[in-house]
């Protein structure tokens, strides 16, 4: 029988996903990082991006992350990010209007803009699309 | 004695008081449960980060700008108060308690108000305000928390306080709250105490990569905490305070309506006694 592992994310808004899974992939700060039950004790700083979990026996979801931090220990996975949207309750119309709108203040940066902010904005529209499935 | 008519103006304005009152309290519990449930939410998060920068000082010691103490020589209060009135003695308790712990301040002080009425206090103090915000709403939100943490670690970062204090209430139940002073920073954190054979965790990228970016978080969550809790503690003593306002209301409302009711009686007793002693007089 494959081994399962408990998948939770945690916000300051509730905890919004508690599921047994068979593998997580992360957006940690240093890339991609699968795991798999059984796996070493870690904590990890995560970036903004695209959490793929598969719930055992159904098919893979997705969600969205703009950062936070992971720790895995006895077979489970703790996500703790400062915002976490499952793919069923992003708003895509809303990612795009942001990803549209961190685009033209980078194009056109001036001076009471911060690029940086502007940035992180767009990888966060960015990563709620694509956990939408709708740009790769 | 007061006529009936000025008895039933009288009752006419209370009556209409009440319905504000009542309408008060129903807002303040609806807005008291709603504050209530982003307070329980967020407590898992919050006791998580906390939780994970204990194992991370169980594991080794730990330095970082926020942790460090330093000698003291001018401090910064925070004082969280509400933008509006009418919630009891939710205002005046905390602001006495500000009062006590300024003049208790054997540093120099500055002071960052939060609401109206911190703003307004202060205001009439000879103290240097250096920072107000109001208008904070009826549901914080963690942004908010965020963008306010952002700015008081940038007036920390200036360096010219070594103390950080927040002065807020703490939310025990509808009926129960009390101001409290807490040190925001350096932060304080308690190690978990039990050394327990933790697991040798994995850190990537490092130790104190984490740990950078774990203390802003833990610091933000805590703004969060008092945010929510200074606001579900107004909530419920605007609540306790409306109640009591209505009930008040129906006494004297009571009250009034015996007085009234005597009135009426008494001029009729009068207007019988003019007629028997008219058809006295007549025969």
């Amino acid at each position: 029988m494959q081994k399962e592992i408990t998948l939770e994310m945690i916000t300051p808004r509730g905890t919004i996903l508690q599921q047994t899974v068979s593998y997580v992939q992360l957006p940690t700060k240093l890339g991609l990082i699968g795991i798999l039950a059984d796996h070493a004790p870690l904590i990890s700083a995560l970036d903004i991006g695209v959490v793929t979990y598969r719930p055992v026996g159904a098919a893979e979801k997705k969600a969205a992350i703009s950062g936070g931090f992971l720790e895995v220990r006895d077979n489970k996975v703790v996500v703790l990010a400062p915002t976490a949207e499952l793919a069923d309750h992003i708003d895509l119309e809303r990612a795009k209007a942001a990803y549209e709108r961190a685009q033209q203040r980078l194009k056109n940066p001036t001076q009471d803009i911060d690029v940086d902010r502007a940035r992180a904005a767009m990888f966060r529209a960015l990563s709620r699309m694509r956990a939408k499935n709708t740009v790769r | 004695m007061a006529s009936m008519r000025d008895i039933r103006r009288r009752i006419k304005s209370v009556k209409s008081t009440q319905h504000i009152t009542k309408a008060m309290k129903m807002v303040s519990a609806a807005k008291l449960r709603r504050s209530q449930t982003t307070l329980v939410a967020a407590r898992p998060y919050a006791n998580k980060i906390l939780q994970m920068i204990g194992a991370l000082q169980d594991n080794k010691a730990i330095d970082h700008p926020y942790l460090q103490q330093k000698e003291v020589q001018k401090v910064c209060y925070v004082v969280m108060a509400a933008d509006k009135g009418l919630c009891g003695g939710y205002n005046s308790n905390l602001l006495k308690l500000a009062e006590k712990e300024l003049a208790e301040c054997s540093y120099d002080y500055d002071v960052v108000a939060i609401g109206r009425k911190a703003r307004e206090f202060l205001s009439h103090r000879n103290v240097n305000m250096v920072r107000e915000y109001t208008s904070i709403g009826d549901n914080p939100d963690f942004m908010q928390a965020k963008a306010l943490c952002e700015e008081l670690l940038a007036l920390y970062g200036t360096g010219v306080y070594q103390k950080l204090y927040f002065i807020y209430t703490d939310f025990r139940s509808a009926m129960a709250q009390n101001p409290v002073c807490k040190q925001f920073l350096p932060l304080q954190v308690e190690a978990t105490g039990k050394k327990e054979k933790t697991e040798e965790f994995i850190y990537e990228p490092n130790e104190e990569e984490i740990l950078s970016t774990l203390i802003p978080s833990c610091l933000e969550t805590t703004v969060f905490r008092y945010l929510l809790e200074a606001k579900a503690s107004e909530h419920g003593a605007r609540m306790t305070a409306m109640s009591a306002a209505t009930d008040n209301a129906v006494e004297i409302i009571d009250n009034l309506t015996l007085a009234l009711n005597r009135a009426r009686q008494a001029a009729i007793t009068t207007e019988i006694t003019e007629i028997v002693g008219g058809a006295a007089a007549l025969e």
